[in-house]
């Protein structure tokens, strides 16, 4: 695997395809920034909701219960209006790469786009599927329709491995030759694959995957549950989506402390940004909170060795700093610092939550009764969306000023063409009414009519009221 | 043909599926704007939004499809393009947000009005785009876009008679495809009524879009000479009579009501004419840049050809599957009645609880104290085990347990 040194690659990088005078790359960044945030929630709702909907349509296959039925039917219906905003906004982030970032594109494109390529085959696959499964109640045999979900978890799991290792190569990227300003010599499936970076991405993204899907599709339910509205199928409806993800938030403690390590061994000026160290030192400390005032943290609460402790295992291990790179190759330590300690906080919470829910389980048998467990769990859910948006600042700025590690400034990446401000504000007052949609939407869908088995007790044959449509 | 144009070849066929069945879907919207007003015309739009259902979503991916391959095949390309072009892609790019967010929100419109708010914002979003994406590529097969980033006229590479002529062939093409489909899906729905309906929108749209492609080679002929020439002569003149007599034959077989036959000459006049371009085009990608030029080295265009080609063998069986249980009917209301095969029997997970608590231990003990990446190879796969032997045994046991406390 051949790998040009960074130094006198970075200075060429932009020279093939031509980098430009862009006055509004500040808003550039916003606006890509603005796209991933609406997307990357509805990625964990393609990774995890499969999952969640052919589960109960499997209890509901062994049980013959049908409240399983009807919850799955519900949720296949919000899994697909999910998809179909999913599939939108992704459509909106490949034009962006583009319309953005032409001159990454056209420099590195060859060397990462055989992830996308194998991600949009993945991607085929789930929009078929999730085709034949949501049109296929009543249509299909039982136990075909339940074997078409299974394709539908697959390829949301083979989609976001190609996305994340591809992410994983912009952050530890290899694989190629820069040669005046062009890659060549590239090895494709290594530069993705054979990248050491990925793995703790990928791992760490589907949990978080599960985790937000789950919390969040608990939180729906609890609320209910809280006003009173405690039937067996709002019991069953948080039970499912909780369980998961009570299961994968402690176990996302132990990811994330891996892919700290791994950050801390291939980024350290990330992880320098993640605490606001300036100096390399031996035995680093953590601050929680403060503010980092361009030399130091102020205000914080200093933890003597934790950072060594955490990043190396060793609390007297030494720790890169800041200043082992010039101030312009620096990201801004503030928004890094500020969302690590954020997600990482919210994390810890979540994990908490889940171990309260287990244990309850294990000694009780049953939901905990307590109101704030229920208020807890309410919460949950958009907490769980502000960790993943935080994790994802944290690994995307703390990755800056480079949009490919230590090769590619973003300032090079970015288009020659203007009119970005005008595209960033219709593309923020799009993405708000498409919240608004989404919103009124999933309120409608939970108060649809469905039959419930206490009103009609032989189940309709066919399409019926409640058919997809 | 050699390597570097194996990939463009792929592409012209993922455009050509999107230009047929994404067609076909935004003509539907399309239908659904102009199909009539009043409560009779109502089954008619209802009929346009049933009929794209299930395959609405694989439909749109062929685009993605398009945008991934030219990426990482031409990477030079794509960023000259999306560069120069940003103005219609991001229109484009807009009406598709457009779409899917009204496609998703009819599933819940309780009444009627509200029904026809959110088909108007599908509708004209579904014209927008193929407006759009057909300028995009009359931007291009005029060679207004340049090499380089945005070296081109943001403005006049997309405002220009041909992207112009190509945006309303896209509209006019897409509406004519999809009264087509929808009188032959009308036939097997058994509503006669609707057939006729779109059997007449077929023949009018046939005529429509024969006069804006005859209209649109003229302007080809003043504006893109290069294009004009390509298809006036050798295996680009095959292409565009082939698309004609393809049109020809579609609209004798529409006002014959042969259906079957007619959906296919209709998606062959669309593809040949895909073709047309490529040929018309080649060896040029974009002004100065050669096909051979554009393309990425040897050991990119092998990857992505092997990984599409392992992908057929999932993708394409997939494909087959989706569409014929459209065509059979097996999506149409009341297809199929389920049979009830229930065990009546709680789910034995007993064992489960113990394995994941195994899978626990065993995935921390390789993970914690070890920094060595063997230790993670083997503990982070026991611990997602753990996550999900736990789920299925605890999420079980509780939901059939509330079943008792109710």
């Amino acid at each position: 695997m051949t790998f040009t040194l960074f130094a006198e690659a970075a200075s060429s990088a932009s020279s093939a395809f031509g980098a430009s005078e862009q006055a509004y790359l500040f808003q550039a960044r916003q606006m890509q920034a603005l796209s991933f945030a609406a997307h990357i929630p509805l990625v964990c709702f393609g990774i995890a909701f499969p999952a969640f909907v052919v589960f109960v349509e499997w209890l509901h296959l062994r049980t013959g219960d049908d409240v399983y039925r009807v919850l799955a039917r519900r949720w296949s219906k919000v899994m697909l209006a999910l998809f179909a905003v999913g599939v939108v906004t992704g459509t909106i982030l490949s034009f962006e790469m583009g319309l953005l970032w032409p001159n990454f594109m056209a420099t590195f494109g060859n060397v990462f786009g055989l992830g996308f390529t194998i991600e949009g085959i993945s991607f085929f696959v789930e929009a078929i599927f999730i085709g034949i499964y949501v049109y296929g109640w009543d249509r299909l045999s039982p136990r075909t329709h339940l074997l078409t979900g299974i394709p539908i978890i697959l390829s949301g799991f083979s989609g976001s491995l190609m996305v994340i290792a591809v992410n994983g190569w912009m952050n530890h990227p290899t694989g190629f030759t820069l040669v005046n300003g062009r890659a060549v010599d590239v090895h494709p499936w290594a530069a993705l694959f054979e990248n050491s970076y990925f793995w703790h991405e990928l791992i760490h993204m589907y949990i978080a995957g599960f985790m937000v899907a789950g919390f969040l599709t608990a939180s729906a339910y609890a609320w209910p549950i809280l006003r009173g509205r405690t039937s067996r199928y709002n019991r069953t409806a948080l039970i499912v989506p909780l369980t998961i993800a009570a299961l994968a938030a402690p176990v996302q403690i132990v990811v994330g402390d891996w892919v700290a390590r791994d950050v801390a061994e291939t980024q350290p000026v990330k992880l320098a940004a993640l605490e606001g160290l300036t100096t390399t030192e031996k035995g680093a400390p953590v601050h929680l909170l403060g503010w980092y005032d361009g030399d130091r943290v102020e205000y914080g609460i200093k933890i003597p060795k934790l950072l060594s402790l955490l990043a190396f295992h060793d609390p007297n291990a030494t720790v890169t700093g800041l200043d082992a790179v010039p101030v312009k190759d620096q990201p801004p330590v503030n928004v890094v610092r500020i969302s690590f300690q954020t997600m990482v906080a919210i994390g810890s919470a979540l994990a908490l939550l889940g171990v309260v829910y287990l244990a309850a389980w294990f000694r009780l048998r049953r939901l905990p009764a307590t109101r704030w467990f229920y208020r807890a769990v309410v919460v949950a859910g958009p907490a769980s969306v502000v960790a993943l948006l935080a994790g994802w600042i944290t690994t995307e700025v703390g990755r800056q000023p480079w949009v490919v590690y230590r090769v590619m400034r973003t300032s090079e990446a970015v288009t020659g063409a203007s009119g970005i401000p005008v595209g960033y504000a219709t593309l923020a007052l799009v993405y708000a009414g498409l919240a608004v949609a989404v919103a009124w939407l999933l309120r409608r869908l939970a108060r649809a009519p469905m039959d419930m088995p206490e009103r009609s007790v032989s189940p309709v044959a066919g399409g019926g009221p409640d058919g997809p449509r | 043909m050699d390597l570097a144009e194996a990939p463009i070849v792929l592409m012209l066929v993922g455009l050509a599926a999107y230009a047929v069945l994404g067609g076909a879907d935004f003509g539907a919207g399309f239908w659904q704007l102009l199909g009539g007003r009043g409560e009779r015309d109502r089954e008619l739009r209802e009929h346009a939004h049933h009929a794209m259902g299930p395959v609405w979503e694989a439909n749109h991916v062929w685009l993605i499809f398009v945008l991934v391959v030219c990426w990482t095949a031409y990477p030079v390309a794509f960023g000259s393009i999306t560069s120069t072009l940003a103005i219609p892609l991001f229109i484009g790019g807009i009406g598709i947000i457009l779409r899917g967010t009204a496609y998703a929100m009819r599933s819940g419109a309780a009444s009627p009005r509200e029904e026809r708010r959110i088909e108007i914002g599908f509708a004209c979003s579904s014209i927008l785009t193929p407006f759009a994406l057909g300028a995009v590529i009359g931007g291009i097969a005029s060679g207004r876009v340049p090499v380089g980033n945005a070296e081109g006229d943001l403005v006049t590479s997309w405002l220009n008679p041909t992207s112009i002529a190509l945006g309303f062939i896209a509209i006019a093409t897409s509406a004519y495809l999809a009264a087509v489909y929808l009188a032959a899906d009308a036939v097997r729905v058994g509503k006669p009524e609707l057939e006729e309906a779109f059997r007449k929108r077929a023949l009018g749209m046939a005529v429509v879009a024969g006069a804006a492609a005859i209209v649109g080679l003229a302007v080809v002929r003043n504006d893109a000479p290069r294009i004009w020439d390509g298809l006036t002569s050798g295996s680009g003149l095959v292409a565009v009579i082939l698309s004609a007599l393809a049109g020809a034959a579609t609209i004798a077989f529409v006002a014959g009501r042969r259906y079957g036959p007619a959906r296919v000459t209709a998606a062959t006049a669309v593809g040949a004419i895909v073709a047309g371009w490529g040929l018309a085009q080649r060896p040029q990608f974009l002004p100065g840049l050669t096909i051979e030029q554009a393309a990425a080295g040897r050991s990119v265009l092998i990857a992505t050809l092997v990984a599409l080609g392992l992908g057929a063998l999932i993708l394409l069986p997939s494909l087959g599957l989706l569409y014929s249980l459209l065509l059979r009917g097996h999506f149409d209301e009341g297809a199929a009645p389920r049979s009830a095969g229930r065990s009546e029997t709680a789910p034995r997970t007993g064992n489960l609880l113990p394995a994941a608590g195994v899978c626990l231990i065993v995935g921390l003990a390789a993970t914690m104290p070890v920094t060595s990446a063997w230790g993670r190879i083997i503990g982070i796969p026991f611990l997602l085990a753990f996550i999900a032997l736990g789920f299925v045994a605890i999420a079980t046991a509780m939901s059939t347990a509330a079943k008792d406390d109710r």
